[in-house]
């Protein structure tokens, strides 16, 4: 790992960069979970952040969503420092979260829960016209909305994450995992719907296990292997990369 | 018949009181998995409360729904008060350290409220003013069936507090906000609720509803003095044990069956073992059914 960048850096002046991690580590305790990790989100893109279990995904954003304190380094929304306030204060900046194993509220309705989605919304008149294009994009939404959703399938209600994070009306969209114990086909479709929303403008940091089909919907990829950034550009490139290949997409 | 009827009447009254008290156990348990053993001290808070505005005031010279209303209203303010002011300095500097902590806190807390209280309050019993409702020439009686007014007062008022707090939980965005953080903290804030804030609300709404039950009880047994809150406090955990700790209607069902149980077991069988009753069904519900009868249900996550 001498080298760890391919390609162009990520976030080249000419790009207006919406989310910037800059060498931020995290420790759960003693155990050092992320170990200086610094990537540029820009606006309107897809960046993913791919690598195995523990690698420290996750991590990177509950630090970013403020649920994890940054230790060391800084995360900055727009040239301001956010890696020291609350999470309800990072979500009023429209930095809205789809969090892992879909972390739906189970013990409300659908309705409900895509309601508390837009707590933070800054624009209360567009919640009509939000959950509209909600149900619009997950018609099995609209059917449940009554519905405890906990009665919901798996895929039915990653999608309810999704339609709740859009609620927020985010400027930058964080999905963990959304492809996580889902069925192949429910898979390709939830990408679908994720390419649909980042072709609205949205950007978009997309964590997944799943490194192929993400480097394939994203613009840029961050490889991460035990809380350090293995190798990040843009994803064609590490598409292309044999290394990668065999490495992090088992070929 | 009439002394069934009787002990009917009596067990809803009493019922309805824990009901109050038991609402707030389950409550603050739902938002941060906390036994407050202190919420007794807030309904006997709620009880002096209740006293000094109808002397300060003066109400008692103007008897009527209208003046209950005001003392009602000031103790279920003190009591919030004292809930908020409780949490924020003995509980929220403890969030992260082990559960077992938070509840040594809590019982101190409660016998530091007693014991303050009978410093401040005096020790000796004290006449609550029941003369803020004239209901002379108001008993209802049929056969050996005597209907107290104050007991139909306390219940009907107790009913409708209960009725709002439902309405607050599940219909309002308040209410969506404590269930989101029962539910979990990180995913609430997550939403961008505030859930330090709804914490504290939480905390409020419980204790105003018991420091109305002090003074519901003041009306009905008219004595009150800093120590009253240990044994309805007990109860009402009793309460909210039995119905399923976490949740609002079993609090109200564990309140109104503990009220029959006891009522019943006074009226027909031995009356000395009124207080052990609570106690020997804790016993029971903690060894064969600890999730309560209405026992949170919570969905594992996948």
């Amino acid at each position: 790992m001498a080298n760890p960048e391919i390609g162009s850096a990520i976030g080249s002046a000419a790009e207006s960069v919406v989310l910037s991690i800059k060498d931020a580590s995290v420790h759960y305790g003693m155990v050092q979970a992320l170990h200086g990790v610094s990537f540029d989100v820009p606006r309107g893109k897809i960046v993913t952040l791919v690598g195995a279990n523990g690698a420290g995904k996750t991590t990177m954003l509950r630090a970013i969503s403020g649920l994890v304190k940054v230790t060391r380094g800084s995360i900055e929304h727009r040239g301001t420092v956010i890696s020291n306030i609350q999470p309800h204060e990072i979500v009023r900046r429209r930095i809205c979260q789809s969090p892992e194993g879909r972390g739906i509220f189970l013990n409300l309705t659908v309705e409900e829960n895509l309601d508390l989605g837009a707590w933070a919304a800054p624009d209360k008149s567009a919640y009509k016209a939000n959950l509209e294009l909600g149900f619009d994009m997950f018609p099995r939404l609209k059917e449940r909305r009554r519905q405890n959703a906990g009665t919901l399938s798996g895929g039915e209600q990653q999608m309810l994450a999704i339609a709740r994070a859009l609620m927020g009306q985010p400027e930058i969209l964080l999905l963990d995992e959304p492809s996580l114990g889902l069925a192949p086909q429910i898979i390709e479709k939830i990408f679908e719907i994720i390419q649909q929303i980042n072709r609205g403008g949205m950007t978009i940091l997309l964590v997944e296990q799943n490194a192929l089909q993400a480097l394939k919907i994203a613009d840029h990829g961050v490889v991460l292997e035990t809380g350090r950034i293995a190798l990040q550009g843009p994803s064609k490139d590490l598409l292309a990369s044999d290394e990668v290949r065999k490495a992090y997409l088992g070929e | 018949m009439d002394q069934f009827l009787q002990h009917i009447i009596n067990a809803l009254s009493l019922g309805s009181i824990y009901a109050l008290i038991a609402l707030g156990y389950t409550m603050v348990f739902g938002v941060l998995q906390l036994i407050n053993f202190a919420h007794g001290e807030i309904y006997m808070l709620g009880a002096f409360a209740g006293m000094y505005a109808i002397r300060w005031l003066r109400l008692e010279e103007h008897p009527g729904i209208g003046s209950l209303l005001i003392a009602l209203l000031a103790a279920m303010a003190a009591s919030a008060a004292a809930g908020f002011v409780i949490e924020r300095l003995a509980y929220r500097p403890l969030r992260k350290s082990p559960r077992i902590n938070l509840l040594i806190t809590a019982v101190g807390v409660s016998l530091f409220l007693q014991y303050t209280g009978q410093l401040v309050f005096g020790s000796d019993p004290q006449f609550f003013p029941t003369g803020i409702l004239e209901l002379e020439g108001y008993n209802w009686s049929y056969g050996d069936l005597v209907i107290e007014p104050m007991q139909i007062v306390a219940l009907v008022l107790a009913i409708i507090l209960m009725v709002v707090l439902q309405y607050i939980i599940f219909k309002t965005r308040l209410g969506r906000a404590m269930r989101a953080v029962s539910f979990n903290h990180d995913l609430a804030s997550l939403m961008g609720i505030p859930t330090n804030r709804i914490i504290s609300a939480t905390f409020m709404l419980g204790s105003a509803l018991a420091g109305a039950a002090g003074v519901l009880v003041g009306l009905i047994y008219p004595k009150i003095e800093p120590l009253m809150g240990t044994m309805p406090g007990l109860k009402a955990f009793v309460a909210a044990v039995l119905g399923g700790i976490g949740n609002v209607t079993g609090a109200v069902l564990g309140a109104f069956t503990l009220g029959m149980a006891e009522e019943f077991l006074v009226g027909y069988w031995v009356p000395t073992y009124r207080d052990a009753l609570a106690f020997g069904i804790l016993i029971l519900i903690l060894l064969f059914k600890p999730s309560g009868l209405l026992g949170v249900h919570r969905a594992e996550k996948v």
